[in-house]
């Protein structure tokens, strides 16, 4: 449904007096969504995540120059197609309830959004009814507003808002930051729900439990591409391929907890070679000097010469 | 096959930041120049020259000349230059007058600030032209009139802007951590405080002017303000209101536009210089 | 010995949120803590680090009240790092509020010397949330309470401010509060733990 190819999003910013700097926040990402799968984006803060949900959604800054190619079920998404499609087709399930009016009850901006996802004024009403109570939210809830709602009922009210549109992509940006366990099941389950139902589901996280509770597959990132593709099961099973994949999955508090050191480089100044070529201990001189490909390796697509060890 | 899916930016001739920082040097030098134009030009062209009565617009008189055949441009230079000063002079001590009480209000909270927010709110109350006037004329009109009125009428939206800036960081975790590694008050109002209110104040103070000089001009226009034998402009529009019937419609015309113009300008200049400071807006 | 005794908190006109809360960590110890939200969690922090003042009951630190001038020897890290540090500061003036930073801790935590020039927004959470830790790393510090503190990070991070924190922390004798959902992370870095129900 979704494919991401080579895409790269640069931005623009000022530094002292009238010099600019270029960030080259994301490079040579790719991605691919089926209908009906969830895929997880996991990855360190500053490592692309948000970004790529803005660039599908068509919400990135003036100042973002954007190259390579994003498909939705086949045709390109140019600016004015975003427009079109977003919270019709393409759905964003934001972070907290903070990316809600304040001063509306959610009823009424659940009904907004399934407006503005081109249903008429009852067709909408039923939908939010039907999506209410489907959540387990009582009719009485469309009269509270956001501060109101305790954690889970926010969650639940955040999933409506993309479910009432019908969108047949649905992006979920961090459902879950810091919450307690069991609302945390509910919401990914939620999203598991939807795919089942046949729409396609990104789930962005940096919590690899998280992801591997309800994901198809998983797509790692690291400093603005994408490392690695796996099944969900390659993690448990030890089949993971990338250097910081194994990383990540080592650092667990359940499994080594052994961290690598360093952190992600500098977007104003990427190294020439493999972006991880400074924190691997594979590391060869061919690492350094050019950009791995993304191959296929044991039936995954990963971005490392040495992955095949 | 990577097509381009999206347009590249089209190359604008001066980036936002370039823009930002001409505005402010522009308005700058077009400030300065009017505050300064009254030394270049000493005080030829205020005197009556009855042959060149009431020209319009020419090469040789910009604005035309009046009555008395005193050349308009000159005049109007003068009184903006003179309005400006003024205009300097009162919205400063507007400005310290808010900043002080802002400050009060923001670090001493409780009853300080009780209080001072009541007198904030009286004055808000009030409408701030009548209290103007009656100010001015209670001490008894003249330039000391009018710094006085305007010193004590616009102190309060700054006093807001301040004892707001002031509470938000003094609740903020980042203070209260501050206070937990051991820094006094005084270092933390040093180090923290002041770097937050200075850029607010400077860009209050650059807005302010605008209302400064307008109420000058204002107040001089209705006979309370500066001698009528000084070319404020507001003594100039006032002097121009008599003559409107005569069609002689540059004598208060152009001073007008001079006026809107230097008000404009300060505007300016206090936007970009905000845009300018927030370390988040500046970058992106 | 830091020593919660009988706390009791509320904000005005709300619900008690503690009642009767006793607490207590000796030097060297690494204790946990678990509870749903709008059990207290924070807001306990914040009384035993200083920052709140219970309503009833008393914090104790070795036998004497908790000091309210000068370096407080109860530290506490705050979920979100950006609330955490001046917007308007640079990275180095952040490090160095207390005193200038150790160069192995910087180390320890992977803190690039780039960082050190530039204002946090231009940091990530993960970054920030190092340069918030090794703040506090230093010989005054005898008790770290650390609220959530990794919750929003990725693996990696967390795990390499932790092993940093942990070691510190044991070469020093600190007494640790690990506030946190995750059972698997309270297994693996604390002696005992407590579950508020």
């Amino acid at each position: 449904m979704l494919l991401v190819q080579d895409l790269s999003i640069t931005f623009t910013m000022y530094d002292r007096g009238l010099a600019q700097k270029q960030l080259a926040v994301i490079t040579q990402l790719d991605l691919d969504v089926q209908a009906g799968e969830v895929v997880a984006v996991v990855g360190a803060s500053g490592s692309g995540k948000s970004l790529l949900a803005h660039a599908i959604l068509g919400i990135l800054p003036d100042n973002a120059q954007v190259s390579g190619t994003i498909l939705f079920k086949g045709e390109p998404l140019t600016p004015h197609r975003c427009r079109d499609l977003r919270g019709k087709s393409i759905a964003l399930i934001p972070q907290s309830i903070g990316y809600l009016d304040p001063l509306m009850q959610v009823g009424r901006q659940v009904h907004r959004t399934a407006q503005l996802s081109g249903l008429s004024q009852p067709a909408a009403k039923a939908a939010v009814d039907r999506t209410f109570h489907r959540y387990g939210l009582a009719a009485r809830v469309k009269r509270l507003y956001p501060f109101q709602l305790s954690g889970g009922m926010a969650r639940r009210v955040l999933v409506s808002t993309a479910v009432v549109s019908q969108a047949e992509l649905v992006i979920a940006d961090e459902p879950t930051p810091g919450l307690h366990p069991d609302i945390v099941t509910e919401t990914l389950n939620h999203l598991r729900e939807l795919a089942s139902e046949g729409k396609g589901v990104i789930l962005i996280t940096h919590d690899i439990e998280a992801a591997l509770q309800i994901a198809d597959r998983v797509a790692v990132f690291y400093a603005g591409t994408t490392v690695e593709i796996a099944q969900a099961q390659d993690f448990p099973s030890g089949k993971i391929r990338h250097p910081y994949t194994q990383a990540l999955w080592r650092a667990l508090p359940q499994n080594e907890f052994i961290p690598i050191p360093g952190s992600q480089p500098n977007p104003e100044a990427l190294p020439l070679g493999c972006l991880f070529s400074d924190r691997c201990s594979w590391v060869t001189p061919e690492c350094q000097s050019d950009r791995p490909p993304f191959l296929q390796v044991r039936g995954a697509p990963v971005r490392c010469i040495h992955a095949d060890r | 096959m990577a097509i381009s899916s999206f347009p590249r930016r089209t190359a604008i001739r001066f980036n936002r930041r370039q823009r930002t920082l001409g505005a402010i040097a522009l308005c700058t030098l077009f400030l300065v120049a009017i505050v300064l134009s009254n030394q270049f030009m000493g005080d030829t062209g205020l005197d009556p020259v009855l042959t060149q009565r009431n020209q319009p617009p020419s090469f040789v008189h910009w604005f035309g000349t009046d009555w008395l055949g005193r050349d308009m441009l000159v005049r109007s230079l003068h009184g903006m230059s003179l309005s400006v000063r003024v205009g300097l002079l009162a919205a400063s001590f507007s400005a310290i007058i808010g900043t002080g009480l802002g400050l009060a209000a923001g670090t001493l909270g409780g009853k300080v600030d009780a209080v001072i927010t009541w007198i904030i709110d009286v004055f808000f109350s009030l409408p701030h032209l009548v209290l103007l006037i009656m100010i001015a004329f209670a001490v008894g009109g003249g330039t000391k009139g009018v710094i006085i009125a305007v010193a004590l009428t616009h102190w309060t939206s700054l006093a807001r802007i301040i004892r707001a800036e002031t509470l938000q960081v003094n609740s903020s975790d980042y203070v209260q951590l501050s206070y937990k590694l051991g820094r006094s008050p005084v270092w933390i109002a040093r180090h923290h405080m002041l770097p937050h209110v200075i850029p607010q104040l400077l860009v209050g103070l650059i807005l302010l002017f605008p209302h400064a000089i307008l109420h000058e001009a204002a107040l001089s226009f209705i006979g309370i303000g500066l001698s009528p034998h000084t070319p404020a402009i507001g003594i100039i529009l006032s002097e121009s209101m008599r003559n409107l019937s005569t069609g002689y419609w540059w004598v208060g015309v152009l001073p007008g536009l001079l006026l809107l113009l230097a008000v404009k300008a300060f505007d300016t200049l206090g936007e970009n210089v905000r845009a300018l400071l927030d370390p988040k807006t500046s970058q992106g | 010995m830091l020593i919660g005794n009988q706390l009791a908190f509320r904000y005005p006109r709300h619900e008690w949120i503690l009642r009767d809360f006793d607490i207590a960590i000796e030097p060297g110890e690494v204790v946990g803590l678990s509870a749903p939200s709008g059990f207290g969690k924070t807001t306990l922090s914040k009384l035993l680090a200083g920052y709140l003042t219970p309503l009833k009951g008393r914090i104790i630190l070795d036998n004497a009240p908790l000091p309210t001038r000068g370096y407080s020897p109860v530290q506490m890290i705050f979920q979100n790092p950006e609330l955490a540090v001046n917007p308007r500061w640079r990275i180095h003036k952040i490090l160095a509020e207390n005193q200038p930073p150790d160069r192995l801790l910087l180390n320890a935590l992977s803190i690039h010397p780039s960082w050190l020039d530039r204002y946090p927004h231009e940091l990530s959470g993960g970054e920030l949330q190092r340069i918030a830790v090794a703040r506090v790393l230093n010989p005054a510090t005898r008790y770290l309470i650390a609220d959530e503190m990794t919750a929003m990070l990725d693996a990696n991070t967390q795990a390499l401010i932790w092993q940093t924190v942990l070691e510190y922390a044991r070469s020093q004798n600190l007494g640790l509060l690990v506030i946190s959902h995750e059972t698997a992370l309270i297994k693996r870095l604390c002696d005992r733990s407590i579950h508020l129900a």
